[in-house]
């Protein structure tokens, strides 16, 4: 029974995956391809063509994107967009990357899943995958967002990556607790919908309201970046993550269904 | 129909399955956070998957 969850969780997370990855090329790389053009000007700009010694094959827009010339580990620190990777490159390592988030994703979901099954929240599979899905977007991805939203290339200071990773895993563990938090509350308060459900949403909204409160914030944002992209880049950043979502707890859900429907396995 | 009871699933037969979480962590772990420690690449792997890392909200850069 695990096994076959798991198996399921995976293989539909990695398609899932795929479907988040055709919305954030068709929407999203246009957005990036923006950004980097900034980055390339204002880099330009600032140290002259002479900043990279190792690299006078710097203008590869105008060239083929497929120079990535075999640099790679040689460069340590900084990294410079597309001198590694080209960007045609970048863009196939773009599915690469959310189908393998999709196969990590799915695989811990369907486990979650099969703890939770029978025990917490719907009793029926496609509700309780719906359920979950949701909130589970709402809580690792939603709330990490509402404080570190997510930024386009060009946009964030390269030294600071390791304490805004941090912060940003500590507000995905914000957001797991607080669902634990509502979770335990909603079971625990007694009278109709009409009292658990406000203490719920109240369980939830509290301690993350408190987090982002007590967690510094985080303005990289340089001076002149165009506001508009910043803000479409930020909504299809969010809008990768509730296509995945919605795809992958629609999909989960579907087949629980069918499988319940076909004559049980042993 | 199935009961609530045939439904939950025995902590038993979960429990070894538990063992996949850190393999998947971790594939989680080098799409999305690595900078090269770990996945022994330098920037490549970064670079590979860097539109993925933006466009999924998390830190890149
Ligand atoms: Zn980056």
């Amino acid at each position: 029974m695990v096994r076959t969850l798991l198996v399921r969780g995976l293989l539909l997370g990695l398609l899932a995956g795929l479907v988040a990855g055709v919305f954030a090329f068709a929407v999203g790389e246009p957005r990036i391809d923006d950004a980097i053009a900034l980055e390339k000007a204002a880099a330009v700009h600032e140290h002259g063509a002479a900043a990279e010694p190792g690299s006078a094959t710097h203008g590869h827009e105008t060239g083929t994107p497929e120079q990535r010339a075999g640099t790679h580990g040689k460069e340590s620190g900084t990294h410079e967009h597309g001198d590694e990777v080209g960007r045609g490159t970048q863009k196939a390592g773009l599915f690469l990357a959310t189908g393998l988030y999709g196969l990590a994703v799915g695989g811990v979901f369907s486990l979650a899943f099969a703890g939770l099954r029978g025990r917490v929240g719907p009793r029926s599979d496609a509700a309780l995958a719906l359920a979950t899905a949701g909130t589970a977007f709402a809580a690792v991805i939603v709330v990490p967002f509402l404080k570190y939203p997510a930024n386009p290339p060009a946009v964030g200071d390269p030294e600071t990556i390791n304490t805004r990773t941090l912060l940003y895993l500590a507000m995905i563990g914000v957001g797991l607790l607080s669902t634990a938090i509502a979770v335990t509350t909603v079971r625990g308060v007694r009278g109709g919908p009409w009292a658990r459900w406000p203490a719920a949403v109240l369980a939830f909204v509290v301690p993350v309201a408190v987090a982002s409160l007590l967690l510094p914030a985080v303005d990289e944002v340089p001076d002149g970046f165009p506001a508009t992209l910043l803000w479409q880049f930020r909504i299809t950043s969010l809008g990768t993550q509730l296509v995945f979502w919605a795809s992958f707890g629609t999909l989960f859900g579907w087949f629980c269904d069918r499988a319940a429907r076909a004559p049980a396995p042993a | 129909m199935s009961t609530l009871s045939a439904r939950h699933i025995p902590l038993s037969h979960l429990v070894p399955w538990l063992l996949a979480v850190p393999a998947l962590l971790l594939l989680g772990y080098l799409v999305l956070m690595d900078n090269g420690a770990v996945s022994q690449t330098g920037g490549y792997l970064h670079e590979l998957m860097h539109d993925g890392r933006h466009l999924l909200g998390v830190p890149c850069h």
